[in-house]
Parts: C-alpha cells; sequence; structure tokens
C-alpha cells in the first residue's frame, strides 16, 4: 500500500501506507516522546489531528489494550519513520498496523519525520490530508480539498469524544466525590482519582452547571481535550456559574477553560508542546518537575491580574504558563498532564493536592 | 532497596549442601553457585535442579577457602536495561538515557552491545523504571550528580528487580553522553558546585535549561571491540568479567543502520554483518553449541544460523536475545539474499537506497555484487543515491539546536551547512584496541585545538564515545561516523577541506590515506609514496640500505626452504613476520631452526602465502625510540627514551625513560643523524617516531613510523612542550624556527619513567611481555631521581614494590642471578628461589631459601607460598618451553593473588634500586609540569 501525505504549503510526502486503507484530514503535529504511542493514539485530545512521532521507531512493543487511554484510537492518522512489524514484549496483544485496520485510521511510513518536524517547527501546525491506496490518485484533486479543509481552530471536536450520557466511577473506598467534565478525558486521570479513593461522575461537555451542583460533589474537574478552547462557549458559560460555589479544578483543556471562564485570553502556539520531557518549575518551591504536555493552545499571561489567578507553575523552555490558582475562588488549574501515560509520574501529586484540598 | 519496595535477586551463603538445597527451595531454580574466596568464579556454576545443585554446591564449599558459597537467583535470560539518572541540590532529579541491552544478563555490560534508547519497553514499564531509578539515586542519598542504575527484567512476566547501582559517571554516562548530546559529566560538576539543572542552560539548545530529558530521534548502537587475538590463550566467552578493551558507537535513523555502522566502526575487517568463511562452515550442531554460550563473535553466528535457516523463535531460544533485535538482523540477512540475486549493473535504484537505509556499506555491497568497492560507489552516486547529515540535538527536533554534532544516513534532508572558512579534516582513531588508545586521541584534539588556533575550521572524524575528540566542543564539527573510505571520503566530499590530517589517530588514517589520495583527499604531512616505504618493510630495507642507514641483518622469504636459507645466514636468533602487518601482530622471536620450522609451517598457513620477513633478532641489545617533528628544514626530537626492557618486548609494552640513562652521546648523535636523513628522505613534514636499537656502539633501525607515536603525549607531558600541537602547525605550514625552535633535543627537566599497564587480571593466558604487544594503558612518574621516577611510575601502574620482606626469584640458567640477587639482599630482603637459581645465589654466597617448583613433590612448594602470601615480589623469567608450565603457574599465580612481578631483568633491576632509594629517603615529592610551556599559544 502507497500512502501521501499533503501539507497546505504544497508539500507532498510519498511513503508506503500501512494501517486502513482510507483518506482523511487534520492538522498536522509531532510528538516527541520515544515511548507511549498506545496512549497517545488513544488519547481524545489528538482528535482531528495527524500524529507524527519524532522517535523513528513506533510500533516496537506492539499495542496492549490495557494502555489505551480511550476506547480506541482518537487520532486522524499517523506518521512514522518506521512502523515495527515484528513488535516484542510480554504484554504485546497487536502490531501497530492491526490496531490501526481496527480502527481505520490510516497510517505512513517511510517519511523523513526530522525533516518534516523541523519544517513544523518553523512554519508552524498545518493543515494536512493523509491518504493510504493501492494503484494510482489525483494529487491535484487533494490539492483542491486541502484549500477547502477547515483549520483546527474551526472544528468542534469535544461533541465527538465527550460521553454522551454520564458515567459514574466508583472508588474501592470512596470518600469523596468529584465530577469531572469530560472534554475527551484520558481514561488514567479518572484511574488517579479512583486510587485515591474519589468517587468520579464523568458528564458530557456541555452539562448545564445546576445539573452538576445537584450531583452534589466535593469538586469539579475540568478534563483535558482536543481543539481550540475559545469554541467551547457553552462549557465556558456553565463553568462561570460554577466559580465561587465549589472548588474547581482543570488540567489542560480544562486548564484553559477556567482561565476563558474567568475572562483570560488563550492564544494558539506555533507547533504546540507535545513531548514526556517538558520542564515546568513551581515557581513557590522553586522545583522543576518532568511532564508530561499535549496542547497547541495556552493562556495569554497578558491581562491575566484582572482574572484573580495567579501564575504558579511555568514552562521552562518557552516560559508559558503551566499553573494557575486562585485560592479564594478554591480554583487550581495545570495546563500538563499530572496523569502522565504516557510520560513520567513526577506531577502526579496534582492528585494528591485535590484530595488534600477535599479533606 | 527494600526500604523503598523495590527487589533486588535473592541470595544467601551457606556452608553445606543440605543449606544449599533449602535455599534453593525457597527462591526457585535455576540458582547460580558462588564460591567465596575463590579467584575468577572456579568452582560455581549454575544448577537447574536438586541433582546438579547438590553436585555444584559439594563442589563450590570445597572450592572455597572457607567452605562457604553463595546460592543466588539466577537471572540467565532476563533482559537487562541501564538508566543514567541526574540529581540536584533542590532535588530535581532527571534521566538523561535508557539504555538496553542486546545481550541478556549474564554478559557484563562493558561486554555487551547495549542500544539506546530502550527498544521494547512499554511507557507504563519504562516509568516504573524510571519511578525506581529517582527513587534509588534519593535512598542512596546521591545528592547532586549522576548515577547509573541497572535493571534486570524477567522477559516473560516483565518482573523488574534492580541489579546495580553506581553512584557516579560511569561508563556508560561517556555512552549516554555521546548518544544524547547530554554532557553527563560536565553538568554533574556543575552540580556539584551547587548550580542547580535549570539555572544550566541545555548546552545544544542554548535557550532551554538543562532541565528536561533528553528525546532522541535515531537509535545509537555500541558494540564492544575485544583483542583476543593478543591472548590466543584467553577464554572468550563472555561472562560477569569484562573483557573487551574498547568500543565503537554509531548513530542511525533505524536499528539496522546503527548495527552495521558500528560493526563496521569495529575496524575488524567486517563493513556490516558479514561472515567469514571460518563462521559459515560451522554444521547447525556447531552453531548451536556456539549460540547457547555467549562468544565474543556470537553476532556473526547469529547471521549465520539465519542463512542455514533457523528461525528467530529458535535462536531466541538459545541465546536469549530479544527476538525483536533477531527480527532486525534477520532483515539484514533478508535484505543480503535479495541483494545477491543482481550483479552491478542490474542492481535496481530503490533497493539499492533500501539497502543503504539498512546500513549496507559500498564495501559490503560490493562483496555481495561481486563488483570492486569504488564502481560500487561509482553507480550509487550516479544513481544520485547520496548519504545526508542529521545533527544530534538532544530534543528531537523540537528546538534549533547550535551544536554541529552530525551523523550519516540516507533519507532526504541533509541539515550540515558548509561554511566557506577554511577546513582541515582530522581523522581520529576509532575504538580503542591494544596498540591504538587514548593516546591519539591526545594528539588528534591537540591537532585540532591547534587547526582552530591557526584559524582554520577544525572538523573531526570519530567512532569511539570513550573519547575527548569527539566532545562537540572540542571541534567546530564533529562527525560521528565509521572510520572507513566509504565514510571519510563522503564527508571529505561534502566538506571539501583544504587538507586531511591523517597523522595522529594512529594506523586507522594511516591505511585509508592511499585511498583517500587516489580519489582526490588532499593528505597534509607527509606524501603516501613515503608512507609505503617506511611501512613496506622490502621498500624499507632497500631504502635503508641506499641511504646507508643500518639495519640488522635481514631476508625477506617466499617459501620454507628460502627461509631457512636466510635464517642460517644471518644466525639465530631472529624475528619472523607476516610482511605488511603492523603494530607487531603475528611477530615471533625464533631461537633455533626446529622452532622455525614448526612456525612456518603455521606462518604460511595463517598467512596467505604471503611473504615472511626475517630480521635478525639483536638480543641483549638496547632499545631506544625518538619521537620528532620535522619541517623541512629543522629537526625538533621532543626526546630520547630508552626502553628498561632488553630489546624483543613491543615498544608499546615496554616501561621507558626520558632523558636516557645508560646512551653514550655518540649514539644519540647517531640516532638523530638517522631521523635527518630519513625525514629529509621522506619528506615528511610533521611528527614521526623511529625505533633503534642498540648494541656495542652500533645504532640499528628497527622501524620507522611515519605518524605520531603513542609516546607523543606522554613526552609532552615530560618535557613541557604540546608536541601534537607544535607538529599540526608545522603540518600547516609553520615552521619551527619561527616558532621557537631550534634543532636538536628538546631539554627534559627531569626523569619522567613511562610504565604499562597490562589486562592479565582481566584475561587468561601467559604474561610474558614480547614482539606482540598486550598492554592496554600507561602511566608516567617524573622526578629528579631516575629510581624515584620508576618508583612513581610503579606505583602508578598499581605494582607497588615492596620495600622490605620476601622475594621469590626464579631464573633461566643463561642468566646471571648474582647481581640482582646481592641488591635485594643488601636491602635486607629475604630471597627465595628455585633450586637452579638457589645454587647460583649460593655460591655468591648470599643465603637463600629454597622453595620447591610446582612440578617438584615436596609441599609447601612456591605456590602455596603465593596464595598465602608470603611472597612480597616475583621475579620469574621464562625460559624456553621445558619449564613453560611451571613458570607459566607461578607467574599466573602472581597476578590472581595480585603480587608484584618483574618477568625481565633491567625492570628487576631497575626496581631494587627503586626501593634502595625509597629505603633511604621515603619522602616522593610532587613536581608540577612546566604548565608555562604546556599551554604557550605556539602561534605568538
Amino acid at each position: 500500500m502507497k500512502a501521501v501525505l499533503l501539507l497546505e504549503d504544497g508539500t507532498i510526502i510519498e511513503g508506503k501506507g500501512f494501517g486502513a486503507e482510507s483518506k482523511i484530514s487534520g492538522e498536522i503535529v509531532f510528538a516527541t516522546g520515544m515511548t507511549g504511542y498506545v496512549e497517545s493514539l488513544t488519547d481524545p485530545s489528538y482528535a482531528g489531528q495527524i500524529l507524527m512521532f519524532t522517535y523513528p521507531l513506533i510500533g516496537n512493543y506492539g499495542v496492549t489494550k490495557d494502555d489505551y487511554e480511550s476506547a480506541g484510537i482518537k487520532t486522524e492518522g499517523v506518521v512514522v519513520r518506521e512502523a515495527c512489524s515484528k513488535p516484542s514484549n510480554w504484554r504485546s496483544e497487536m502490531t501497530l498496523d492491526k490496531f490501526l485496520r481496527d480502527y481505520k485510521k490510516p497510517g505512513i511510513y517511510g517519511v523523513d519525520t526530522r525533516s518534516l518536524t523541523k519544517k513544523i517547527r518553523t512554519f508552524g501546525t498545518m493543515k494536512a490530508i493523509l491518504q493510504t491506496y493501492r494503484g494510482k490518485i489525483n494529487l491535484e484533486n487533494l490539492k483542491k480539498e486541502i484549500k477547502k479543509q477547515k483549520a483546527l481552530s474551526d472544528l468542534d471536536l469535544v461533541e465527538g469524544v465527550s460521553v454522551k450520557n454520564i458515567k459514574k466511577f466508583e472508588a474501592k473506598e470512596g470518600k469523596y466525590k468529584i465530577v469531572l467534565i469530560d472534554c475527551g478525558v484520558k481514561m488514567s486521570i479518572v484511574k488517579n482519582l479512583l486510587k485515591r479513593g474519589v468517587n468520579t461522575t464523568l458528564v458530557p461537555y456541555n452539562t448545564k452547571a445546576e445539573k452538576i451542583l445537584s450531583y452534589k460533589p466535593n469538586a469539579v474537574l475540568i478534563s483535558n481535550g482536543p481543539g481550540d478552547p475559545a469554541r467551547l462557549v457553552e462549557t465556558i458559560s456553565e463553568v462561570k456559574k460554577l466559580i465561587g460555589k465549589i472548588p474547581i479544578y482543570g488540567i489542560c483543556l480544562g486548564h484553559q477553560i477556567i482561565a476563558l471562564a474567568l475572562g483570560a485570553k488563550t492564544y494558539k502556539l506555533k507547533f504546540g508542546h507535545r513531548g514526556l520531557n517538558q520542564p515546568v518549575k513551581d515557581l513557590k518551591s522553586g522545583r522543576v518537575f518532568i511532564s508530561t504536555q499535549n496542547h497547541g493552545y495556552t493562556v495569554l499571561p497578558r491581562g491575566l491580574e484582572k482574572t484573580g489567578l495567579k501564575i504558579t507553575q511555568i514552562n521552562l523552555n518557552d516560559k508559558t504558563i503551566e499553573g494557575l490558582e486562585n485560592k479564594r475562588l478554591k480554583i487550581k488549574t495545570v495546563q500538563y498532564h499530572p496523569e502522565a501515560n504516557p510520560g513520567p509520574h513526577d506531577t502526579n501529586f496534582f492528585f494528591d493536592s485535590i484530595v488534600n484540598d477535599l479533606n | 532497596m527494600e526500604k523503598i519496595g523495590l527487589k533486588s535477586p535473592v541470595s544467601k551463603e551457606v556452608y553445606l549442601v543440605k543449606e544449599a538445597l533449602k535455599v534453593a527451595k525457597e527462591i526457585g531454580y535455576p540458582v547460580i553457585v558462588r564460591p567465596a574466596y575463590t579467584l575468577g568464579g572456579t568452582g560455581g556454576g549454575a544448577a537447574f535442579n536438586q541433582k546438579e545443585l547438590e553436585e555444584t554446591a559439594y563442589r563450590g564449599i570445597k572450592s572455597s577457602r572457607i567452605g562457604q558459597v553463595l546460592i543466588e537467583q539466577s537471572l540467565i535470560g532476563w533482559k537487562e536495561y541501564e538508566l543514567e539518572v541526574m540529581r540536584d541540590l533542590k532535588d530535581n532529579v532527571v534521566v538523561i538515557c535508557s539504555i538496553e541491552n542486546f545481550d541478556p544478563m549474564g554478559i557484563h555490560t562493558g561486554d555487551s552491545i547495549t542500544v539506546a534508547p530502550a527498544q521494547t519497553l512499554t511507557d507504563r514499564e519504562y516509568q516504573t523504571m524510571r519511578d525506581a531509578s529517582i527513587k534509588i539515586i534519593r535512598e542512596i542519598g546521591v545528592e547532586t550528580g549522576g548515577s547509573n542504575i541497572q535493571f534486570a527484567i524477567h522477559p516473560k512476566t516483565g518482573e523488574m528487580l534492580v541489579i546495580e547501582m553506581n553512584p557516579r559517571v560511569s561508563r556508560s554516562s561517556a555512552l549516554a553522553s555521546k548518544a544524547t548530546g547530554f554532557p553527563i559529566a560536565k553538568i554533574a560538576t556543575k552540580l556539584a558546585v551547587g548550580l542547580t539543572l535549570d539555572e544550566i542552560p541545555n548546552d545544544i539548545t542554548k535557550k532551554t535549561p538543562a532541565s528536561f530529558e533528553p528525546t532522541i530521534d535515531y537509535v545509537v548502537v555500541k558494540i564492544p571491540r575485544w583483542a583476543f587475538e593478543k591472548f590466543p590463550k584467553a577464554d572468550k566467552l563472555l561472562t560477569t568479567q569484562m573483557k573487551s578493551v574498547g568500543e565503537a558507537m554509531a548513530i542511525g535513523r533505524n536499528f539496522e543502520e546503527a548495527f552495521q555502522k558500528a560493526i563496521r566502526s569495529l575496524e575488524i575487517g567486517r563493513f556490516g554483518l558479514e561472515t567469514s568463511q571460518k563462521e559459515e562452515g560451522c554444521s547447525l550442531k556447531e552453531i548451536r553449541q556456539v549460540l547457547k554460550t555467549p562468544h565474543f563473535k556470537r553476532i556473526f553466528f547469529i547471521k549465520t544460523a539465519f542463512k542455514k535457516g533457523m528461525s528467530v523463535k529458535e535462536i531466541a531460544d538459545l541465546t536469549k536475545i530479544d527476538p525483536w533485535f533477531l527480527e532486525k538482523m534477520k532483515n539484514i540477512v533478508e535484505m543480503e539474499k535479495k541483494i545477491k540475486k543482481y550483479s552491478l549493473k542490474t542492481f535496481p535504484k530503490n533497493l539499492f537506497f533500501e539497502a543503504k537505509t539498512m546500513g549496507f556499506s559500498d564495501k559490503q555491497l560490493s562483496n555481495l555484487l561481486k563488483e570492486d568497492e569504488l564502481r560500487v560507489r561509482k553507480e550509487r552516486k550516479a544513481k544520485r543515491i547520496n548519504p545526508v547529515y542529521k545533527l544530534v540535538d538532544t530534543c528531537g527536533a523540537e528546538f534549533e539546536a547550535q551544536t554541529p554534532y552530525f551523523y550519516s544516513t540516507y533519507e532526504r534532508e541533509d541539515e550540515v551547512k558548509v561554511g566557506s572558512k577554511k577546513k582541515i579534516m582530522i581523522i581520529g582513531s576509532g575504538p580503542n584496541r591494544i596498540g591504538q588508545g587514548i593516546e591519539f586521541d591526545y594528539c588528534c584534539v591537540h591537532a585540532a585545538l591547534s587547526a582552530k588556533e591557526e584559524g582554520y575550521e577544525a572538523i573531526m572524524v570519530n567512532s569511539n564515545p570513550e573519547t575527548v575528540s569527539t566532545d562537540y566542543e572540542i571541534v567546530d564539527k564533529l562527525y560521528f561516523e565509521p572510520l572507513t573510505f566509504e565514510d571519510i571520503l563522503n564527508i571529505a566530499e561534502k566538506e571539501k577541506p583544504k587538507g586531511v590530517i591523517i597523522q595522529f589517530g594512529g594506523q586507522t588514517p594511516i591505511n585509508l590515506c592511499r585511498d583517500l589520495e587516489k580519489n582526490g583527499v588532499r593528505i597534509l604531512g607527509i606524501p603516501t609514496w613515503a608512507i609505503d616505504i617506511a611501512e613496506d618493510r622490502d621498500k624499507f630495507y632497500k631504502f635503508a640500505e641506499r641511504f646507508k642507514i643500518l639495519m640488522p641483518e635481514h631476508g625477506i622469504a617466499h617459501n620454507q626452504k628460502q627461509a631457512l636459507k636466510i635464517a642460517k645466514k644471518i644466525g639465530y636468533p631472529i624475528i619472523i613476520r607476516p610482511s605488511y602487518v603492523l603494530g607487531g601482530a603475528k611477530m615471533e622471536i625464533i631461537y633455533q631452526e626446529k622452532d622455525l620450522m614448526e612456525k612456518l609451517g603455521e606462518a604460511f598457513g595463517l598467512w596467505d602465502g604471503k611473504p615472511v620477513l626475517i630480521d635478525k633478532f639483536l638480543d641483549n641489545a638496547k632499545e631506544t625510540e625518538i619521537d620528532a617533528i620535522f619541517d623541512g628544514k629543522t629537526l625538533l626530537v621532543g626526546g630520547v627514551m630508552e626502553h628498561i626492557e632488553e630489546a624483543g618486548v613491543h615498544s608499546g609494552d615496554a616501561a621507558c625513560v626520558t632523558p636516557p640513562y645508560s646512551l653514550k652521546n655518540k649514539e644519540v648523535a647517531k640516532m638523530l643523524e638517522y631521523a635527518e636523513k630519513i625525514a629529509k628522505q621522506l619528506k615528511i613534514i610533521g611528527a614521526f617516531n623511529i625505533q633503534f636499537a642498540v648494541r656495542n656502539g652500533d645504532v640499528y633501525i628497527l622501524e620507522v613510523n611515519p605518524r605520531a607515536s603513542r609516546t607523543l603525549p606522554y613526552l609532552s607531558k615530560a618535557t613541557g612542550f604540546p608536541l601534537a600541537k607544535i607538529a599540526t602547525k608545522v603540518i600547516l605550514g609553520r615552521k619551527l624556527k619561527e616558532m621557537g625552535f631550534k634543532q636538536g633535543i628538546l631539554k627534559v627537566p627531569k626523569f619522567a619513567v613511562k610504565e604499562v599497564v597490562l589486562p592479565f587480571d582481566k584475561l587468561e593466558g601467559d604474561i610474558i611481555l614480547g614482539p606482540e604487544m598486550k598492554s592496554t594503558g600507561e602511566v608516567m612518574g617524573i622526578d629528579e631521581k631516575f629510581e624515584n621516577a620508576f618508583y612513581k611510575a610503579e606505583l602508578a601502574a598499581g605494582n607497588k614494590l615492596p620495600l622490605k620482606g620476601n622475594v621469590f626469584i626464579s631464573i633461566r640458567e643463561d642468566i646471571d642471578p648474582r647481581e640482582l640477587a646481592n641488591l635485594f639482599h643488601s636491602n635486607r630482603f629475604k630471597l627465595f628461589a628455585t633450586r637452579g637459581t638457589a645454587g647460583r645465589i649460593r655460591a655468591a654466597k648470599i643465603p637463600v631459601k629454597i622453595v620447591p617448583k610446582v612440578s617438584e613433590p615436596e609441599k609447601p612448594n612456591i605456590l602455596d607460598y603465593i596464595s598465602e602470601k608470603k611472597i612480597d615480589l616475583i621475579i620469574n623469567l621464562a625460559s624456553g618451553k621445558g619449564t613453560k608450565t611451571d613458570g607459566y603457574r607461578i607467574r599466573r599465580a602472581a597476578i590472581d593473588y595480585k603480587i608484584p612481578y618483574i618477568t625481565t631483568i633491567p625492570p628487576a633491576l631497575a626496581a631494587v634500586k627503586a626501593i634502595s632509594s625509597q629505603l633511604k629517603n621515603s619522602n616522593l615529592k610532587v613536581h608540577p609540569l612546566r604548565k608555562s610551556n604546556y599551554n604557550k599559544n605556539m602561534t605568538k
């Protein structure tokens, strides 16, 4: 099977195809983690995106269902240098190729991913079309198509990955209850809460504030998710209603939503942060943590003082905001992924601090 | 480990077989039996069931001096991983690199092929290991700096055990630094003085901090280099005792590429995963046997196994190597099969390209396609299949990088920017091996610094991760590449340097320079025709004759008859060697016709019918050497070095001293005269080395090395002048006079003694020094007095000479032991000797106690004396084959029980004089190197 990747700047990359025979469109982004492709591919935050791995050998240890972060692949397509067809690991259940075929997602391999990464680093994330095919295709048609393709910021991706109905998870010895607003939650967030004795109620992203409060939770947590946070007008307005009434926590997209609800602004980064090695500095303690990150948008520091939010943590690479807090309003958020999976567990303590607050 | 919830292998000490069985029942079979206090683990082994354990435990308990064995959980077949971790004062911890061993547990990690990053761990498993490492570095209490932590993983259950923790920068840290571009030792030093990771900028990106974890977008493979050819008696199986002497590292965009590049980086005559006829000739049964026991050539046997149709599963079962690696090796074998279907003419472009992406070298393809390498190269270039160079940047291209650290691959984009500045390319010395070690790296580093001082852009090519030359800060551009014709020419064609310096990387660049020159690369310093004369003995004989240079009598034999005739003519003893081999390889001293007959059968068989060179061996001659620099007019001699061992011991194994302590002015003058003559006639520009023998006032030339020699760094330190730097400037066109040097020998302010370090405690076999080099390192001692300098050098080499006690002497009949005995006696040593030697000592009225040889029935014999540590110094000279067993066992015991030993007379005399000097005044002084000279910028 052949494959072609077309970028909005006209770049055409030909390679070999794997996974499903299909054509998809999305925003092409790169992630720098050397492990964790299963977790990343199943991370709903990647909806609407074509994920390229900078590590050249992907699929080495196969695919294990136990590592899924949601029920299946959420990225639109995959770009790799080499897709391993003979994986080796005691937990492996299938190859990467089979995994993609099962979820009808296309992949391209044989790509100079480093060169493409540098392009994205220089020119920013781009619209792209990935097609796997046998025989011939008409590139001119693809070029016309990409011109009409909507940008990521014009897509409503959250409704596609959020639960439709509420879903309850009981902890073994549940002491607390949190309502988790699902904008595309990674299951590791739920698992981290359950592990700490927090009964978790997953609710759709557009659930009304009154409804949320009617569950009588100890706190509300807004999850990670895909796309431009500013498009989530409904969620933002409901969160506004919750502020001050109940402790609110946010992770990634959730962090951005809370900032927006308090009047802050968000903007799109040139190529985002996607990796497992991002240094986050806690401004109070001076400590540095290695964090997992996956976000294309970030909160604008300018004008933040009016919102009552205080910056608690920053990214040491580019000094962008990684954590916000408003003690009075009992708000605490992080831009990175304390639930890890993939990535280091250094910031797991975010969940401890939630439980601490509830005590 | 228990305290922080981590598991280590279970083990318990026992004294009885019954106890051993009980312990084994608790921890489960197989178990490893390790007897306490035996050397090299003799008497131990693995036991897979009760019956085997009964035997092994019994044997082990018996062979242990204290009747104790350790019963340990066996990790046979477990996978091995390493993590390099760093911590700062604020308790920030980062993992720099994960390393997966290709070889399973049971092989020392220094002897394992290793791969970075870890390949077969899921994120979950990797993070578990990362968490454990962080806990460990905190619990052990490494406050700042790096640590190396080793793990074993059960391949079927994933169970993780902590094997080892090194609370320091280790061999793997060096590898991890080169593999990731994150300089661990440098950062560790900054952390030690109190900086925190977030305060230190990332060297490579400059804009982001060091408080991050490097992520790479390539695969790194390290393969050890062994020197078993020098130690034929050593056990060639890989165990927990490290045996390799060096390593090569290679970077590629996939495993196959990195692996094959690493193999050709080893410089072992294989240009990828190539098998020898011998390996291919093995039967499946033999191969299975080799695969079961980890032999240092196992990767070649694995390839043969694939070629013979063995499955990945079977090979994995036999070798316990993860199938992931074996599948990749199989890919190479499959590709080879495909290639073989074509000739160069019919070889399709896409397959050609694919082969190159898998790391197939032109040479390897030329072997498969039955074509000349140059034609393969030409065809490749005609098809526009050219390497591209990628940057090592610590961050997977996320950030722009400033550091010029490159590796080649076959892909789309080339990241190298060729600047307009004039460039000088320096070829490094490749993996450390016996005869070519870090001395040459020292020279290469200085050459690079010197080229920079002279205003050039310095480009380094090397494949050895243990070197300074591969630090990207040293040079303007670093190519981490195999040192082969193809790889170097590719870079030269890209960079178009003004010239290539080949004088400092030892033999490696010398061997390549002719082919490079033929292909348009300008070789600086010495014409290649002159290298030919210096290296080809036959040509050199003629050269010496023509210019009236005295050499020992010699001849070239093309068959046995000729050889015997020549030997008879020049008289025994003689030295024989195959023509055109270097570094003393396969050289041998022959004392009688009978031995020559025997050797020649072997020689002509081994050396493919190539002629044999025969030289008169000047026994009892003094051997000396000089390192000199010539600029076309002025000859600057860095120093005259006098060997302490007599002629016959390889110059790399001989201790030496500068200035010479027993040479006559006339003899030194002759050496200088010869040196100037040779330099002028060979049109040498730069550094060279000449070895001489001096006997009865006659000075003979033994050898000319048309390059910087192993001793150049030693002389640089002894004289305080950076000779490699000076030589580089001369090569780049500067004159010695304008740098302030006059014709003649540099003054050495004090006595400087070089002593060698030998690997005999790691490798079995005899410890006698001969024409074949065996040492793996060297040390130096400086003092106003020769004796003290010698004592310091011995001390540094790990030979702590005793100042009192018992000395054992056993010397062959033709040598007089009296002077030696007398000196020891007058310094209040008690003398012990074998019967024969004792007789000769007693004849001089010196008291001596007779100790039975091993072969004599009386007890206690000399081995008992040694094992009971009753002997403080052993002087034992080999005496031909008759008593070989005795002498061998004594020398071996000396090594095993770590007792200082000496195997030739002159060093023994030097030793006793040094001891005597110490007894008179034991106050050893520290002398600074002359810093003013050493750091002087010669351009000013």
